[in-house]
């Protein structure tokens, strides 16, 4: 098992023949990703790194038998490509693209609530099921198969989350960046639920950061539901209230969107939070000798 | 990006939405010019001279002020020009060094004739992050610290959810008019206002529009009396005109800077400088700058291009700070390959030369033992390290 995303998986890339799409594609095609095809609109009929380019993602959908995109489009085309994959039927969708306006991003989310999908991201480093399929921009090699799943708003924290796992003698089920904007498709909580309900998983890394409730929400779902030990942190311990820290997200607003609040919080619902992020790997490995 | 008050409120009006009215001034002689225009408009000698900045609380600094006459209007802008405003809003607060005011704005006296039978109201909008969607925040608390009144009164702070695929619906701006106890024709000013206001909120892809106050004046009309306005930064390519509006001025010099390198740089005041690829991997290390004994510097995410040209224009911009005693570059490598950072790091630190602070190099992913032996191998007073404990490790041991 493992969760979104699997050796059978039928990937197709939606802005497959842009600069970023053809050297993503690219290194995942390399890692054994089954892609099956790429979208760029215009180019329909095309071969792309062997692979035949479609007009729609309704084309690759019918003829390709596509399940699952991973989005390369930019910002301004991006919420219009995450609305074509979910009318095309397109299960799991994944969009890497960072600075989507959020109006854009308010309405994209509201029509995929009618359809029957999940949305991971934007502004996220994708998903990866080690050995299997490597749907975004992250480094594979850093990763082993293994039983951790790893839930981040982040790109290389979660890179310095999963190579602290592999370091650690464990591996990763499945990795899951759900993305530093305000909006995104998984919620940390819906991510931490699909790896608790996943057999081959193990134990939980959740990396979050300043800004929203979503790690308090997880962290809820954890104390009622959980089955498994969940290491956690949270990014922004030192960060200034007020000021954006780089992810559009990433802001202190309130009292309750500080990393010590939202710690507190883990904390109470047995979470494991680690107050240094140097310290996760070693904090799982301990957590799963218990 | 932020808008000045006399700039959210022209956006305001160009969607319908009434304002306070006002003239722009940057010196006491246009104050003059703008104070005789808006006595001919008005035909009353009362006016506010309201200084720009972006900040708020501006009338506790002093620096929003009611002149009677002409020769008031020359003191308080000759006063208010110039001067350096503390407001609770404006960088350490009461306390810290406050913002230079370079425009006042010479606004008419909305409350005239009647000041008694005006009533203050609070009116928002922002998108709710927990319900995806726009939220209009309202009270009958206006003029006052919403956060305040959201602590201490949460009963009297109303919020109306608007369905992003239908848009704010007439039934809506009526319950705002009745929640805030607007009467006769206060109420279809009152839906006006709220309706035109979104229109402006969404049609400029703001992600935040404050009004307060909103005033009902003696007369039943509904107006801005201030604005703020923060607009996404994600949407601007689509309004180029509100992208030109932007007010360098207002921001940090050296974050406009690192802007235009393509770093992205928050100032903060600790002694250990950072330089990390990523936003969340960058606050991780400013908190494990903390947790070995330093305080952060600074927040600097150098992107996904790391190379020479970006590390040195990183380096010239945190050792600008005499505050720094170290920095610590923590860098991994995913798509960025280590051994070019590395490269990097090493020429850029033969480029600037004396330099007189400690550096931690910490680079791990693709090619992190090569990147290792190019640092080690250079010659440079710089400590490699790979493991992020060890960069702690060696952060603290450069701090003792």
């Amino acid at each position: 098992m493992s969760v979104l995303v699997n050796k059978n998986s039928r990937i197709i890339v939606q802005g497959y023949t842009g600069k970023e799409g053809t050297f993503h594609a690219e290194q995942m095609i390399e890692y054994g990703t089954n892609v099956v095809g790429g979208v760029t609109p215009g180019k329909g009929g095309e071969l792309h790194l062997g692979r035949p380019v479609f007009n729609t993602v309704a084309d690759a959908v019918q003829k390709a038998g596509a399940d699952t995109s991973v989005i390369f489009v930019p910002p301004a085309f991006a919420a219009d490509a995450i609305m074509e994959a979910a009318d095309a039927g397109i299960k799991v969708i994944i969009c890497i693209t960072e600075g989507i306006p959020v109006q854009d991003m308010v309405k994209a989310k509201a029509y995929l609530e009618k359809r029957d999908c999940r949305l991971v991201g934007p502004n996220c480093p994708g998903v990866i099921t080690p050995d299997e399929a490597k749907c975004g921009i992250m480094p594979g090699f850093i990763h082993r198969k293994g039983t951790i799943g790893i839930v981040s708003r982040s790109g290389t924290l979660t890179y310095e989350a999963v190579d602290q796992v592999t370091k650690a003698g464990l591996g990763q089920s499945t990795c899951i960046g759900i993305g530093g904007d305000p909006i995104v498709g998984t919620t940390t909580k819906e991510a931490v639920e699909l790896l608790m309900n996943d057999p081959e998983t193990e134990g939980i890394v959740m990396i979050g950061e300043i800004g929203g409730t979503m790690e308090a929400d997880a962290a809820r779902y954890i104390k009622e539901f959980g089955t498994k030990p969940v290491v956690g942190f949270i990014a922004g311990q030192t960060a200034p209230k007020g000021r954006t820290m780089g992810h559009a997200g990433a802001i202190i607003g309130g009292k309750d969107d500080t990393a010590a609040a939202k710690m507190k919080i883990m904390e109470e619902c047995g979470i494991l939070v680690v107050n240094s992020p140097a310290t996760i790997g070693e904090t799982m490995l301990k957590a799963l000798k218990k | 990006m932020n808008l000045h008050e006399y700039q959210g409120k022209a956006l305001l009006k160009s969607y319908g939405v009434a304002i306070q009215e006002g003239i722009l001034a940057q010196s006491v002689d246009e104050a003059i010019a703008a104070y005789e225009q808006m006595r001919g408009r008005t035909g009353s000698d009362v006016a506010i001279v309201k200084a720009q900045i972006h900040a708020g609380g501006r009338g506790k600094g002093g620096g929003i002020k009611l002149a009677k006459n002409l020769e008031e209007v020359k003191t308080h802008a000759g006063n208010i020009l110039g001067m350096m405003l503390k407001t609770p809003q404006t960088p350490g607060g009461l306390d810290g060094p406050g913002k230079l005011v370079r425009k006042v704005l010479i606004a008419e006296d909305a409350y005239a004739p009647d000041f008694n039978a005006c009533k203050e109201f609070y009116v928002s909008i922002l998108m709710d992050r927990q319900r995806k969607c726009n939220v209009i925040v309202y009270s009958t608390e206006g003029g006052m610290d919403i956060e305040e009144v959201a602590e201490h009164t949460p009963h009297l702070l109303h919020k109306e959810y608007i369905d992003p695929t239908l848009g704010l619906q007439p039934f809506q701006a009526r319950k705002v008019a009745f929640n805030l106890g607007l009467e006769g024709t206060a109420i279809k000013e009152m839906v006006k206002f709220i309706t035109s206001l979104y229109n402006a909120f969404v049609g400029a892809d703001a992600s935040l529009f404050e009004i307060n106050p909103c005033l009902k004046t003696g007369d039943g009309r509904i107006i801005a009396v201030d604005s703020k306005v923060v607009l996404d930064d994600n949407a601007l390519y689509r309004h180029p005109e509100l992208a030109d509006q932007r007010d360098t001025d207002e921001e940090d010099p050296t974050e406009v800077e690192a802007k235009s390198y393509g770093l992205n740089y928050v100032q903060l005041s600790g002694n250990v400088g950072c330089m990390v690829n990523g936003a969340g991997l960058a606050m991780a290390t400013m908190d494990i700058i903390k947790l070995s004994g330093g305080e952060p510097a600074n927040f600097l995410d150098v992107g996904g291009t790391a190379d020479a040209k970006r590390v040195e224009n990183a380096f010239r911009i945190i050792l600008r700070d005499d505050r720094v005693k170290a920095i610590l570059i923590n860098i991994f490598g995913g798509i960025v390959r280590c051994d070019r950072v590395a490269q990097g790091v090493v020429d850029a630190y033969n480029n600037i030369g004396n330099i007189h602070v400690p550096i931690i190099v910490r680079l791990q992913g693709t090619n992190a033992d090569l990147a290792k032996k190019i640092i080690d191998d250079s010659g440079l007073e710089v400590y490699s390290a790979i493991a992020l404990q060890e960069a702690a490790d060696l952060v603290k041991k450069v701090l003792s």
